[in-house]
């Protein structure tokens, strides 16, 4: 019972954010709509006894949002709202049939019976405890060479980035403060 | 799980709230008592003895003074912001053991809110958390110089938050010296781990290996709370209060609660993690059995007041750092130094664990 209303509240706000970053006409409140989901997906995760998975999900997701605030009010402005005009033609017709698509992918899922309510936290089941010992486990015996690669990849990512940005074909001239 | 059970947790949950607003009020007027002798002064002395009750002076003033709204404010968000910064103030502490596990009723029951497996996750959590209701109040202010806070409070605490996290991996890495050979992240079990001595008469604490750390968590710590020499954010002489500047009665009552149990509850986290938490001698068998069940409160709340002082002490010594200098200890000097003591105690507690390479 407790976990159904848990269930309820969460998705309503989740969904409900969801639908407030397509709507708000602010991009501040876009990326607020983008935080209030991506904390009530942590919500689900501890429901589902995730621990470790809904505490990484807050820092990194939720606390990314952060960075998100700061390209709205760097780049957009405080008191200007955002640029809604469309540059490409006919975009509103492609994202219908994307959008009736996906509805349709979902509603067959759903009639197919492959939705089922999967109670989570059942009394008597697998502790918590542990859970980061167990996933550390996995991580660094069977899949240490995934786990390395993809840390390789994202310094990579960040490398690039900083490299894209940074050098210039044009010599830096003394006192060029970028 | 019984009836009882639910009243226990309801009881421990009450008594940690309590805590915390007795506490927020004695430190208000300890930090003004210990300012004014710093500076020769004599500070807060009429209400009560030596002037005791003028936090509860001026919370009273602030709750009935009108609570202004000014015209160009974001409405909704500039209502939510002080909540916003309350909330994650009080949960942060919930993950904090605040005393040994005591009987009642024929159980034992932790004097903890929740004892997390992911503990030290949840802080980091829920101070990245802490970090919206700032940059929410100054952005929402439509105002200037707020805005300018919000802002630099987002840097400050991406900046220093990435040194407090690597500071604490330390200790982590550390723990699985001591029990099951498996480090771990939560609080209690760090606490346990922190039990003993180190050749009989030193105190098992991770301050003593762990030192550096130590120095890097609370550079990072007063600057993850904002207070000065780091409290850029609201900077008096430069963007009139900051994030708070637009805020007046409770609302700015709010602002000031969530910073001082921030300080208390980030003390606390030091403690635990580096002073070795709740222990210490309870002499059982000697004194009566209710002393010895609460002298690991006292404890702990003498080691979170010494860290408490040092908030207060450089408060009251050290000028505001500029904005670039901020940056530069951050990024060049704290995560650079917490990132090569990771690697020393790596190599120490490996060849404690493997022996040398060569061995």
């Amino acid at each position: 019972m407790v976990e159904l209303i848990v269930f309820v509240v969460g998705a309503v706000v989740a969904l409900g954010g969801a639908v407030a970053v397509v709507v708000a006409r602010n991009p501040v409140y876009s990326a607020l709509g983008l935080l209030a989901t991506l904390f009530s997906l942590g919500v689900f995760y501890v429901v589902h006894l995730a621990h470790m998975v809904a505490a990484v999900q807050i820092i990194v997701y939720a606390g990314a949002v952060m960075t998100l605030f700061l390209f709205v009010i760097m780049m957009i402005g405080v008191d200007r709202s955002e640029d809604t005009s469309e540059t490409i033609p006919r975009h509103r017709i492609y994202l219908a049939v994307l959008a009736v698509g996906l509805l349709a992918v979902a509603g067959a899922a759903a009639t197919g019976g492959r939705f089922s309510w999967v109670p989570a936290a059942v009394e008597g089941a697998e502790t918590p405890n542990g859970t980061v010992q167990a996933l550390a486990e996995r991580l660094f015996t069977d899949w240490v060479l995934a786990f390395e690669v993809t840390a390789l990849l994202l310094t990579i990512a960040a490398a690039g980035a900083i490299a894209l940005a940074y050098f210039r074909r044009e010599p830096v001239t003394e006192g060029d403060d970028r | 799980m019984d009836i009882v059970d639910v009243l226990l947790i309801g009881l421990r949950v009450v008594a940690t709230f309590a805590l915390l607003l007795v506490v927020t009020i004695l430190n208000v007027w300890a930090e003004r008592k210990v300012v004014a002798d710093m500076q020769n002064r004599i500070g807060p002395d009429r209400a009560g003895p030596w002037g005791i009750l003028q936090t509860v002076a001026d919370g009273l003033k602030l709750f009935f003074k009108e609570s202004v709204t000014p015209s160009k404010v974001e409405r909704g968000v500039y209502l939510a912001a002080p909540f916003l910064a309350v909330v994650p103030a009080f949960l942060i502490f919930s993950v904090v053991p605040w005393g040994a596990p005591v009987e009642v009723f024929g159980r034992t029951m932790p004097l903890q809110v929740a004892d997390l497996n992911v503990g030290l996750l949840f802080i980091l959590a829920m101070s990245s958390m802490a970090v919206y209701a700032v940059v929410l109040a100054g952005w929402s202010s439509g105002s200037k110089y707020p805005l300018l806070g919000g802002v630099r409070a987002t840097a400050q605490a991406i900046s220093y938050e990435a040194a407090m996290g690597l500071a604490m991996v330390a200790v982590v890495m550390y723990s699985a010296t001591t029990g099951d050979g498996t480090g771990t992240l939560s609080l209690a079990e760090l606490v346990e781990r922190q039990a003993g001595t180190f050749l009989g008469f030193i105190p098992r604490w991770n301050i003593i290996p762990q030192f550096v750390a130590f120095a890097i968590f609370l550079v990072a710590i007063v600057a993850e709370t904002n207070r000065a020499p780091f409290d850029l954010v609201e900077a008096e002489q430069e963007l009139v209060g900051g994030f708070h500047t637009e805020y007046s009665g409770m609302r700015f009552a709010m602002f000031f609660l969530a910073e001082y149990i921030n300080v208390f509850s980030m003390s606390a986290i030091a403690a635990t993690l580096f002073l070795g938490g709740w222990n210490g001698p309870t002499w059982s068998g000697i004194l009566p059995a209710w002393i010895s069940a609460i002298l690991p409160v006292f404890w702990l709340l003498v080691k979170t007041y010494a860290i408490v002082f040092v908030f207060f002490w450089i408060r009251a010594t050290l000028p505001r750092l500029r904005y670039d200098q901020l940056m530069q200890l951050g990024w060049k000097r704290l995560i650079p130094g917490a990132l090569a003591w990771l690697m020393v105690s790596a190599l120490f507690i490996g060849f404690r664990r493997f022996g040398l390479p060569w061995g």
